[in-house]
């Protein structure tokens, strides 16, 4: 039985506090718990849940939910994600940082001293400017390829999700003007001021995690109104039938095209979070594998379920981080044995997505709509009687 | 009196094959108009062409005075044009109600910025859209299944929903391809009474394309036969029932009538 009204009206408010508490339990443990706790108990957490994997893991949900938008809500396969995160993380190495030195501006900045010179302007911003120019991308991506049938529009994101990794990677001298600084990268970024009166450097993670989950409960409000909203309503009408959802007056170009800026513009607020977390911006990070996991989290937590979603971004992105590393270690002294456990990952994530398309479609908590769309039979589009 | 919907010397070809051959037809404002015809006809290809999914090969589709010959089937929908179809094609897994509401699309304003700050005028909107899509679910019958999935609904009751969501548009056409199909005789017979109901209450012309000959001949004002994709016959309900060549064609060539 579904009943969908409450899930837009009801939960509204629980998962709000829902998140709130479970965000303030972590700050808590790993401002105050961890480290006025034994060497073993401390020694444990920061193996195998570190606050800086769990910062990452927020990166991860806020791209995952970016891209649930465009996969789950919309139907539109993208393979390249991996694009925005890289142009996010950009748009902060230039803009909050002394790596653009021929200008100095500084618009509510906080560069550290001694960097003064370049761009600095205030992490808030950044992030929306990111987004924006993210979606941007998106848009010009988009428009073009959205015409395509599915199958030729994966390729077309694919290519993208390629090219402009590799942009960055030899973006060091474009006919003399220095883009990227190549492998390199751009380090560090500014500090983010914390609500006035703390400069958060690369070892406030505790304080940092504070900020990124506002972001990252910011993009789950985003998800859910949306959703429950006009557009939510013709993404999905456009996913579980595009012929009749152009035929009840929803224009197709421009709802997938806003399916996908939104979608980048996650893309983007994940880059800039990521930057800040690492203190840098490394093109080499960004390859396709990123996208892949990715869009592995938004399989396997179900297509187009917010929650499920964030499940699954949280599992994999522990998974990626540290779990199979920390598996791999435990096993190989525990059974004296020399396996390098993180190789294998591409080939956890790989088999892992080809056996969900096999078995579980629908992924591990799916909505119940996307588990019937799964198992149904493909339906034809071409003809329409 | 004026025409709400006509189209003029429509031909579609799908390569060598000549679906619709030169077909002009009209639906006067107010009336209820047939299209029937054989198996392969050519009866949802020109409704196709009329919805702007098919680019016809020549031809002219008016719309009140709007030429809407090929354009993008969202912009004929919102001009009024809404249809239901021949194999449902719901939305399956959203409800009911959102089924509803996603044709209320075109009539609605509110875009990203308004929707994420839940503006005064969105949520107005919203619940208006939300009444709306209720009295409409009430109106042809499935008000009940309002938060269930389009796809858990009984067949019978999978086509209202289509109605439903079809004058969710606000239609000044309505067009109706097969909607008694799999409907038992008294579903049909009510189904007659409905339609002149729709007419009345919605002040819609309404065009379908129908296979049940009981319907055909209780609803229609006048009906028109396609056969190959040519017209062959035209007329009052009396004037189809003794055209020599419709009953030939129903009869001599095929023998499907009241097929499925
Ligand atoms: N997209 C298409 N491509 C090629 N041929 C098509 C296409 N659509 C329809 N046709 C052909 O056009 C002819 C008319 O088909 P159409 O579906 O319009 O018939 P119909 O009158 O609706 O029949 P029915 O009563 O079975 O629904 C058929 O021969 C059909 O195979
Ligand atoms: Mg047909």
């Amino acid at each position: 039985m579904a009943r969908h009204t409450s899930i837009e009206s009801t939960s509204n408010r629980r998962w709000a506090i829902g998140f709130t508490a479970a965000a303030a339990f972590l700050f808590v443990l790993y401002h105050w718990i961890v480290p006025n706790s034994p060497q073993p108990v401390h020694d444990f957490v920061q193996g195998w849940f570190s606050n800086a994997n769990t910062n990452e893991m927020i990166v991860y949900i806020i791209m995952a939910l970016g891209l649930n938008v465009v996969v789950g809500y919309a139907g539109l396969l993208d393979l390249g994600f991996v694009a925005f995160w890289a142009i996010g993380g950009y748009v902060a190495g230039w803009l909050m940082s002394s790596f653009l030195g021929n200008f100095q501006i500084n618009i509510f900045g906080n560069p550290a001293p001694g960097l003064e010179m370049g761009i600095h302007i205030t992490f808030w911003w950044v992030l929306l400017l990111a987004g924006g120019f993210c979606a941007l991308w998106g848009i010009i991506i988009g428009a073009p390829t959205l015409r395509l049938k599915s199958d030729y529009l994966a390729l077309v994101t694919l290519g993208f999700g390629e090219i402009i990794p590799q942009v960055f990677v030899n973006g060091q001298d474009i006919n003399g003007f220095n883009l990227s600084n190549g492998t390199q990268g751009i380090t560090p970024i500014d500090p983010i001021k914390f609500f006035g009166f703390r400069d958060l450097g690369p070892f406030d993670l505790d304080y940092k995690f504070v900020i990124y989950s506002v972001i990252c409960a910011g993009m789950v409000m985003v998800s859910l109104r949306l959703r429950s909203g006009r557009l939510g309503r013709a993404w999905l009408a456009i996913r579980e039938d595009e012929l009749a959802a152009s035929m009840m007056g929803v224009p197709l170009m421009r709802t997938k095209l806003s399916a996908y800026a939104v979608g980048a513009f996650a893309g983007g607020l994940g880059g800039v979070v990521f930057a800040t977390h690492i203190n840098g911006v490394f093109a080499e990070r960004f390859n396709f594998s990123i996208s892949i996991i990715i869009l592995a989290m938004v399989v396997l937590g179900g297509m187009g379920n917010v929650w499920g979603v964030m499940v699954g971004a949280i599992v994999l992105s522990w998974i990626n981080g540290i779990g199979l590393q920390q598996l791999g270690n435990t096993i190989n002294t525990t059974f004296n044995t020399d396996i390098n456990f993180p190789s294998f990952n591409f080939l956890i994530f790989g088999s892992l997505l080809i056996l969900m398309m096999i078995f579980r479609r629908e992924g591990f908590i799916p909505e119940a709509r996307t588990r019937l769309v799964m198992h149904e039979h493909d339906r034809d589009n071409e003809e329409v009687q | 009196m004026a025409n709400a919907l006509q189209a003029d010397a429509i031909t579609v070809q799908f390569g060598g094959l000549v679906a619709v051959n030169d077909v002009s037809f009209s639906v006067p404002e107010g009336g209820i108009v047939s299209l029937i015809g054989p198996n392969g006809a050519g009866k949802t290809t020109f409704f196709n062409v009329l919805t702007g999914l098919y680019k016809p090969t020549s031809g002219v589709v008016r719309l009140g005075d709007e030429i809407i010959t090929a354009r993008p089937p969202h912009i004929i929908a919102k001009h009024g044009l809404a249809r239901t179809f021949q194999n449902i094609r719901l939305f399956g897994l959203m409800t009911a109600e959102e089924n509803v509401m996603v044709a209320m699309h075109s009539h609605m304003r509110s875009g990203i910025l308004r929707t994420l700050l839940k503006t005064p005028h969105q949520r107005r909107e919203e619940a208006q859209a939300h009444a709306r899509a209720r009295e409409l679910l009430d109106y042809v019958g499935v008000g009940r299944y309002a938060s269930e999935y389009a796809r858990n609904l009984p067949y019978g009751d999978q086509r209202r929903l289509e109605v439903a969501r079809a004058l969710a548009l606000q239609p000044k056409v309505l067009l109706l391809d097969e909607p008694t199909a799999g409907m038992n005789p008294q579903e049909s017979a009510a189904f007659v009474e409905f339609v002149r109901r729709v007419r009345e209450e919605m002040h819609v012309s309404i065009l379908l394309i129908e296979h049940d000959m009981s319907v055909v001949m209780r609803v229609s004002e006048r009906i028109t036969v396609l056969d190959q994709g040519q017209k062959i016959a035209e007329g009052t309900p009396d004037e189809i029932k003794s055209d020599a060549r419709v009953i030939e064609a129903y009869l001599g060539k095929s023998g499907v009538e009241g097929g499925r």
